[in-house]
């Protein structure tokens, strides 16, 4: 059977969920062997036995933490010099493009960023990605080498399968340019206690309409009520009203949850692009001509300030 | 010698056009009205605003811009140069269609090595292609430093520092110069080209180079060249008309139904 080498995306060992949607994905097109990195690397190895993992590669080095990308492009090339994998599946995200790219060239293999599916074809694995703002959906083939492929979350679902997940230690030599971007300091980002915007199955995003920093207390509400992610437009972002963590759109992130809800946002093409490809679509808006409502599957003209605690409220109340 | 700062810059399809595929599936930049990528306007900020810190201390900067792309690519150039860059170089070759990421980060490279660099500025992504990986493909290609998604950049004392937001962090970051850097939408409001600026360019010179100019064979760019290939490009189909209804006091309700009736309350 062929292996396909998954790059783990974790925090301290703590798994993130669209690794666990990665596996599933690689069972399609082989065995799945995942390599995790860095501290707590050796702690995933039972979350992803769990997910379909048949070997986990661990390496730890100081390396990893201390300096930028290139250590994880090292590591990654002794696995898959180790692995001969059919392709490589990794997480479509800033840090997650630039290692898949910097290998795929080390490699001589194409890439693809920004899978939304990923499917064995008569010439080799067909990969589906959104372009222009998700107005168009392409296929795309990688020519030469083994397919470098960054997958988005939320492109398949997570399943159990149980594996033997070997743990298997893995050597890495690093080269010269290992230490060339050296980190000096990091902040972890504070936890809201909320889903992260990427990963969560129901987004709650708020727009120029929220009118002030001090509103967005009714989108947090409104989030919380369904346990979702919250989001924010530019318009909202570059007003200061919200971090730009939380932006969602061309220049923030790319999200396709289960639900969107859209509240005070016109739906500038900017916007579209980070979240067309949401399976349900909700948008609260006074502007009856707000192109938002081309997209909705569900759409209310009316004062955000009044819909949504009432539907707040509503949600609460039938949850009891 | 004075600072040499080069600028990457890509001319897009308006993203507030309509955008299509050419019957060869790359992107059709033919019909399509163009224009400098918005994201790139701010690497293109951050280099100005480099070489004028350096101006304080009276030393000199040189801030040149280069692309890759067919002949009206150039009108990206002219808005870099209008906007305070010195000097333009247009990468432009027939066999250049159809290139991949791979092949344009080839291209790329042996025009920055060519002109010369202390430091490279990408934008954090092309608006087209959108896949943000060109700069970590300079930095592997030039064996240098690779400073990049940057919200913050400043350069003294021959070391670049700035500051990148993950998705789950924030790092500090530092390097050495020679290096390539790139730069996202928070890194600092773009500058509007100024009536002078804007004169100015059209007197700036914007070099044209050739494919033999950089020492690159044809044979590895192009459409045959790219080691991917686009083998369908379908237009999403419109979503069916969603129901829209007006609020009338009790609009958060009904709202509050439908998601019950979709499961998700």
């Amino acid at each position: 059977m062929t292996e396909v080498l998954v790059y783990v995306d974790h925090v301290d060992g703590a798994v993130r969920k669209p690794t666990l949607e990665l596996l599933a994905l690689a069972r399609r097109l082989g065995d799945p062997v995942a390599l995790a990195l860095g501290s707590g690397a050796q702690d995933t190895a039972v979350a992803l036995a769990e997910h379909g993992a048949v070997r986990v590669l661990v390496a730890d080095a100081p390396e990893f933490a201390d300096y930028l990308v290139v250590p994880k492009v090292d590591a990654l090339r002794a696995a898959y010099e180790r692995v001969s994998p059919a392709a490589v599946l990794m997480l479509s995200s800033g840090e997650g493009n630039e290692i898949a790219a910097r290998l795929a060239l080390r490699i001589g293999s194409g890439i693809v960023t920004g899978a939304i599916d990923v499917r064995p074809g008569d010439d080799g694995l067909v990969a589906t990605q959104s372009a222009f703002a998700a107005a168009f959906t392409l296929t795309s083939r990688v020519t030469k080498g083994a397919p470098v492929i960054t997958v988005k979350p939320n492109s398949a679902a997570a399943e159990a399968a149980p594996a033997a997940g070997a743990v298997e230690p893995l050597a890495v030599t690093f080269g010269e340019s290992a230490t060339g971007t050296r980190v000096t300091a990091r902040t972890a980002r504070e936890s809201t206690g909320r889903p992260e915007l990427t990963e969560a199955a129901i987004v709650v995003s708020g727009g120029r309409g929220v009118g002030d920093a001090g509103n967005f207390h009714i989108v947090e509400a409104l989030a919380d009520s369904l346990g979702a992610a919250v989001g924010a437009s530019r318009a909202a972002v570059d007003a200061g009203w919200y971090p730009h963590s939380h932006q969602v759109g061309q220049t923030g992130k790319s999200v396709s949850p289960q639900l969107y809800i859209a509240n005070g946002i016109s739906g500038a093409i900017q916007h579209r692009a980070g979240m067309r490809t949401s399976k349900t679509i909700v948008a609260v808006n006074k502007d009856p001509d707000a192109p938002i409502f081309d997209l909705a599957d569900f759409g209310v003209v009316g004062d955000l300030f009044q819909v949504i605690p009432q539907l707040t409220e509503e949600i609460n109340a039938r949850k009891g | 010698m004075s600072f040499r700062l080069v600028v990457t810059v890509k001319y897009v399809p308006d993203a507030a056009a309509d955008r299509r595929f050419a019957d060869d599936l790359t992107v059709d930049r033919d019909d399509a009205d163009g224009l400098l990528s918005e994201l790139d306007e701010y690497a293109v900020e951050q280099a100005l605003r480099i070489a004028e810190s350096r101006g304080q201390n009276g030393d000199d900067a040189e801030i040149t811009v280069v692309t890759v792309g067919p002949r009206d690519a150039e009108d990206a150039l002219r808005k870099a140069l209008a906007m305070g860059a010195d000097r333009a170089i247009h990468v432009e070759d027939e066999a250049l269609h159809g290139t991949d990421v791979i092949g344009t980060s080839l291209v790329l490279a042996k025009a920055i090595e060519t002109a010369g660099y202390d430091l490279v500025v990408s934008g954090m992504a092309a608006t087209d292609g959108a896949m943000g990986v060109v700069p970590a493909l300079l930095a592997e290609r030039l064996r240098v430093p690779q400073m990049t998604l940057l919200s913050e950049i400043s350069v003294e004392d021959g070391t670049v520092r700035g500051r990148r937001d993950g998705d789950t962090a924030s790092e500090w970051l530092e390097s050495s110069l020679p290096a390539v850097a790139s730069v996202t939408d928070q890194s600092g409001e773009v500058r509007y080209p100024s009536f002078k600026g804007i004169m100015a360019a059209k007197k700036k010179p914007v070099e044209s180079w050739g494919l033999s100019d950089l020492g690159i064979d044809a044979d590895a760019v192009g459409l045959s060249g790219a080691w991917t290939t686009v083998d369908s490009a379908a237009e999403r189909p419109v979503r069916s008309a969603g129901t829209v209804v007006e609020d009338g006091g009790v609009g958060g309700k009904r709202l509050a139904e439908f998601l019950a009736s979709r499961k998700f309350i």
